[in-house]
């Protein structure tokens, strides 16, 4: 405290002094030549350990508890649950060779991820296809809107799961039943947001539409299409997540191969070590999937009208 | 008939507008009747929420009167049009276009199809470019040309808006309080610039202001609206100043100071804004 009203940038400047030690000890003229200071470049700039450990420290941390609280319950319940490092070791093995194929109901984990990515990108799409002109639609005309909306409001909160016995009953087949989910499961975040992105596109923008007199294809492809972009991209987004979410459900229903059938067929086997590399799987696959998403957001996302 | 033209360019006869609220009918403008000459520079002061913006909206054809008439060059005004350029308060950039494209968006629309009315053809691509150039380079604009409107400054964005307002020649160019969300020493070089351009192009001119010193500098007539509700035309000045106009010299003037003097009496005096209880 005191040094702080001693401190002055004068008595501080004829002793050249590490940066840190200036601020700390510098305070009286006593103190500074009672320490002396040894020499440093001036023109160095210390490097920034604190940031790295900011950056690096806490997430070793975390996922240290992680492991930690595992190892812990691995020992608790004499390795019903399999040890991290046996886990590692298993891990290595299946990684060593993602891509076998021993028959319809053993094949490489790679297989797997990919033919759930797959059902995934295909029951999306096609939500994708449906539900954004439909939330177009939705947005712009009013009469739609109210058409509609008691539908999504009742059909929303259904658990896709439940569409799983109509996907079987019509398509007759565990592949488009399972599409079908992801179909169901990804359209309504894309139409809702779609919709809402809509109905906010910034009234400016239309008074310049109107003004400018455009054109509906330059009304359309110049200002509601960018405008809408931002919101139609959340909704991709949580389609994306959702997808993935039910796909491991869908496929654990369903059977054949991908990664949820996987976790099924394992867990069969009682092989927990699988079990629990393919839950790690599943999350990198997620965050990947939502990264990229992220950052196809940001990059269309522009500087809004400020009113 | 063309002097009829050139003294009514725009005619506005009692015109009267009600919007519909959730607590009932509210009456913005009542019994406004106004002329514009070709060629004139006319401002609309008043203080805010006295129906300004509504009547240049008005002009602009982005709402229609509740009762009345509104005729520009003897047409009746049925909507917007780029014969009636608008800049709006806010600029109204589309943020994810350059300021190129933002203007070759008005060219484009008015010069890149053949026009009836005029019987001009439609011009190539390197004309509206050229046009496009042109409108930038007026405002200054041309380095800033290939940045989006949220990377250059607020001063900047309001000159594309303005630059975007001009290549289309409108008939009328409708300024919506155009300097308002700018500093003093921005907006002062804007309207050296705007009295610049408007000389330049002859340019027919309404604009809303709240600013009385904007007000003289600019216009030919001032035209002070009584409050709402129910606002309508409380006095209309004719600003008899002689241009070129230059703000430095005319900071001295006893006629400038009798104009600047007549309005502040009507806002301030006469029309003194009473908070309504609400």
């Amino acid at each position: 405290m005191v040094s702080a009203v001693f401190h002055s940038p004068l008595a501080a400047r004829p002793e050249p002094v590490e940066a840190p030690a200036r601020v700390l000890t510098n305070a009286t003229p006593v103190a500074a030549v009672t320490t002396p200071a040894k020499p440093v470049p001036a023109t160095r700039q210390p490097f920034d350990w604190r940031g790295l450990w900011l950056a690096v420290l806490p997430p070793i941390l975390g996922l240290g508890l992680l492991v930690g609280l595992w190892a812990l319950v691995s020992i608790t319940t004499a390795s019903s649950i399999p040890s991290p490092a046996e886990t590692f070791n298993q891990a290595v093995v299946i990684f060593s060779d993602p891509f076998y194929r021993k028959g319809p109901n053993d094949q490489g984990v790679g297989w797997n991820i990919l033919m759930s990515l797959e059902r995934v990108a295909l029951g999306f799409g096609l939500a994708a296809a449906v539900g954004i002109p439909a939330g177009f639609m939705i947005g712009r005309f009013e009469f739609l809107s109210r058409m509609f909306n008691p539908l999504i409001s009742l059909l929303r909160p259904v658990s896709p799961l439940a569409w799983l016995p109509i996907g079987l009953l019509v398509f007759k087949g565990a592949n488009p039943a399972a599409i079908w989910t992801i179909f169901i499961c990804s359209i309504w975040p894309m139409v809702i947001n779609t919709a809402v992105g809509v109905q906010r596109v910034p009234q400016d923008y239309m008074n310049v539409a109107r003004v400018l007199n455009l054109s509906e294809w330059k009304i359309v492809t110049k200002i509601l299409f960018p405008a809408v972009l931002p919101y139609m991209l959340t909704g991709v987004r949580l389609a994306v997540g959702t997808a993935w979410l039910v796909i491991v459900a869908a496929e654990m229903l369903t059977g054949g191969v991908g990664i949820g059938f996987w976790v099924w067929d394992e867990w069969n086997n009682l092989n927990v070590k699988n079990i629990i590399i393919a839950i790690f799987v599943i999350g990198l696959v997620g965050l990947i999937l939502e990264y990229v998403l992220i950052k196809v957001a940001t990059a269309f996302t522009f500087e809004e009208v400020k009113n | 008939m063309s002097d009829n033209l050139t003294t009514k360019y725009i005619e506005i006869q009692g015109v009267e507008q009600t919007f519909k609220t959730k607590r009932g009918p509210f009456c913005a403008l009542q019994n406004v009747n106004l002329t514009v000459a070709k060629g004139e520079f006319v401002a609309l002061i008043g203080h805010s929420g006295c129906g300004k913006s509504t009547l240049l909206n008005l002009i602009a054809g982005l709402t229609t009167p509740t009762h009345g008439s509104l005729i520009c060059a003897n047409r009746e005004i049925a909507g917007p049009g780029p014969d009636r350029a608008v800049v709006f308060q806010n600029h109204s950039l589309l943020p994810w276009l350059t300021c190129f494209e933002n203007v070759y968006l008005a060219v484009e629309r008015v010069f890149g199809a053949a026009n009836k009315t005029t019987g001009a053809n439609a011009e190539s691509k390197p004309q509206l470019k050229a046009r496009t150039d042109a409108a930038l380079a007026m405002v200054g604009l041309t380095a800033a040309a290939q940045k989006r409107p949220g990377e250059i400054s607020g001063g900047m964005k309001q000159r594309v808006g303005i630059a975007r307002a001009l290549c289309m020649e409108p008939r009328v160019l409708l300024l919506d309080e155009p300097f308002g969300a700018l500093d003093a020493l921005t907006r002062a070089k804007l309207q050296d610039e705007l009295l610049a351009i408007v000389a330049a192009t002859q340019s027919t001119v309404v604009m809303v202001t709240h600013d009385v010193d904007e007000a003289v500098l600019l216009s030919d007539k001032i035209v002070m609206m009584t409050n709402g509700p129910s606002a309508t035309i409380g006095e209309v000045l004719s600003v008899e100043l002689e241009r070129p106009r230059n703000r430095v010299e005319l900071a001295e003037s006893t006629q400038y100071l009798h104009y600047r003097k007549a309005v502040i009496d009507f806002l301030y005096t006469r029309q003194a804004h009473v908070e309504k209880a609400a």
